[in-house]
């Protein structure tokens, strides 16, 4: 504290509270619009209050489909293979390749560098088309791998591993040789449990970056038993039809839980794992 | 940067890189290569043969009106996401920072935000917004504003740059906080002895001293809403109505796999390539140098 004005703390606390309330309104809406029937929806405006229905809206849209989604439980346990998968692979994958790059002198060593750091400039938003008939030729349409598989390279995460690799002491190194370690025993017993932090911290942001896929799923899964929540829930609302808005607003609701109790109750590791991952 | 002491083993290393090297040359080196071949060719309608055309998709793409136009949306859209969450972000941030206690509540209660899927917030917007059961609809209509973003090209616009700020605006506030947190106290409470007061020591010392987290932010806001925003248009508006949202990355995606012009959705897709390439060497270039007063 600096000087004590008394009439400024009390702004900062107005205008930050204000701010919580700007952000959290939309969240608040659809809470509310989860817990009351199709038709206080259909007569505007919508109660500020929530009504009685939240178990009901939510069975139905876990438990119960239609002709055009397959029930919401179904998407959810699709959305968490994928995020499962992405953040374990690019974890691993990025791993190996770091301590490769780090730990070992090969030919065309740097080669591999340059061609691992360029993929950190190509998001897949910009090359969709050609992916997309790469993974259809491959046969990977509505399978787990064609969902997983083109998002697991990473630049940043073999990145991040190489910066933490490169601080580990060469000390460590020189004691594990001499105690007779060959390369994958110092992989196991040294750098990986020294790297526990960083992958942890790694995982929350790639297990949201997986989760959070929308572009790619949209594209490959054509078969809705495949489905991911975060697209599912586009097929929901109908622009003509009939969209049963307390089902939507549920699946919306279940949509965002995952993450976004991950960044609150892990929030030490998420800031961690954005703050590394941006360097 | 290298390692004193290495292993000796040779098969090893390439065992151990050679999974990723595999999964980036089959799903970004070659696709990226094919994109890079298409936009040399145009397809005949029935996409039966194609022919070899040099330079003619990028004449079409850059004298094709439409396109010019999605490249003034996508700017619009860029800067007014960017200008919105840095603004409101940088706002939220310094009287998180000044205020003692509650700091980390309050920043609990604004990062969540960035772990809902683009799409989610589309959603979320879009109910809020709807024309006929919005809530938010229903209080401008009281009010005697006609909100319909369904007709309205410049509402719509207006209501995917206010989605796509409200996601962002935890990330700012997170890097925000963090960078007005690592100036040193001394500095400012120096100049409040020597009498600046809170806004003079706003102007003079942390905003200058918080340059290099802005400029980092200003990069990073500008890929987000280039690349990142697909969900929460595809979610809001689908790049309608007419044209009046659909930016480069949508149009990329609604050319090729709506409109099936592989040609010149190829050529697009080079064009944002060079645009990312431009963007990530400016960011490493200045990241590195740090923007200083």
């Amino acid at each position: 504290m600096i000087e004590r004005r008394p009439g400024l703390t009390l702004l900062s606390h107005a205008i930050l509270i204000s701010g919580i309330l700007i952000v959290a309104f939309p969240l608040y809406i659809t809470f509310v619009a989860s817990t009351v029937t199709q038709n206080e929806i259909m007569r505007p405006p919508l109660p500020l209050i929530p009504g009685p229905h939240l178990i009901e809206n939510y069975t139905r849209a876990l438990f119960e489909g239609s002709s055009k989604v397959v029930p919401v439980g179904l998407m959810m346990f699709n959305s968490l293979v994928m995020a499962l998968t992405i953040a374990i692979g690019k974890i691993a994958i990025s791993l190996t390749s770091a301590y490769a790059i780090v730990y070992f002198r090969f030919p065309f060593r740097m080669l591999c560098f340059w061609t691992i750091f360029i993929t950190l400039m190509l998001p897949v938003e910009v090359r969709i088309l050609p992916t997309f008939e790469v993974v259809a030729d491959l046969g990977l349409l509505n399978s787990y791998g064609g969902l997983t598989i083109p998002l697991i390279a990473s630049a940043t995460a073999t990145f991040l591993f190489r910066q933490f690799f490169m601080t580990i002491p060469d000390e460590l190194l020189e004691a594990a040789r001499i105690d007779g370690a060959g390369p994958l025993r110092f992989f196991w017993d040294v750098v990986l449990p020294l790297s526990r932090t960083n992958i942890a911290a790694l995982f929350v942001i790639l297990f949201i970056y997986g989760w959070n896929q929308y572009l790619w799923p949209l594209l490959i899964t054509t078969d809705k038993e495949m489905n991911t929540i975060v697209m599912g829930i586009s097929h929901m609302i109908g622009i003509d039809d009939f969209t049963d808005w307390p089902a939507v607003m549920a699946t919306a609701m279940l949509a965002m839980l995952p993450p976004v109790a991950i960044v609150i109750f892990m929030q030490r590791l998420f800031i961690k794992g954005l703050v590394e991952t941006e360097k | 940067m290298e390692k004193r002491v290495v292993f000796r083993q040779r098969l090893l290393p390439f065992l151990l890189v050679t999974p990723q090297l595999i999964i980036t040359a089959i799903f970004f080196l070659w696709p990226a290569s094919q994109a890079l071949y298409q936009s040399f060719l145009i397809e005949d309608a029935f996409g039966l043969s194609s022919e070899f055309v040099w330079f003619e998709n990028f004449e079409n793409l850059f004298s094709d009106r439409l396109y010019l136009e999605s490249f003034k949306t996508t700017a619009v859209f860029s800067i007014s996401v960017t200008v919105l969450s840095l603004g409101m972000a940088l706002v939220l941030a310094v009287m998180a920072d000044r205020v003692i206690k509650g700091t980390n509540v309050y920043r609990t209660l604004l990062i969540w935000p960035y772990a809902v899927a683009p799409a989610i917030v589309g959603v979320l917007w879009l109910f809020l917004f709807n024309p006929s059961i919005g809530l938010v609809a229903f209080w401008l209509k009281q009010t005697g504003y006609n909100w319909n973003h369904v007709l309205n090209g410049g509402q719509a616009m207006t209501l995917v740059v206010f989605a796509a700020a409200w996601k962002q605006i935890s990330y700012n506030f997170l890097f925000f906080l963090a960078g007005l947190q690592a100036i040193p106290k001394s500095l400012i409470e120096a100049a409040a002895i020597d009498g600046a007061g809170p806004s003079r020591r706003f102007w003079t010392i942390i905003f200058p001293l918080l340059s290099p987290t802005t400029f980092f932010l200003l990069v990073v806001n500008i890929v987000y809403a280039f690349f990142d925003t697909f969900g929460i248009i595809h979610a809001v508006t689908k790049g309608g109505p007419g044209k009046a949202t659909e930016t480069l990355v949508y149009k990329v995606f609604s050319d090729g796999f709506v409109s099936l012009d592989l040609g010149g959705s190829a050529a697009q897709s080079v064009v944002l390539m060079v645009i990312v390439i431009s963007l990530t060497v400016v960011q490493f270039r200045y990241i590195e140098r740090r923007v200083h007063y």
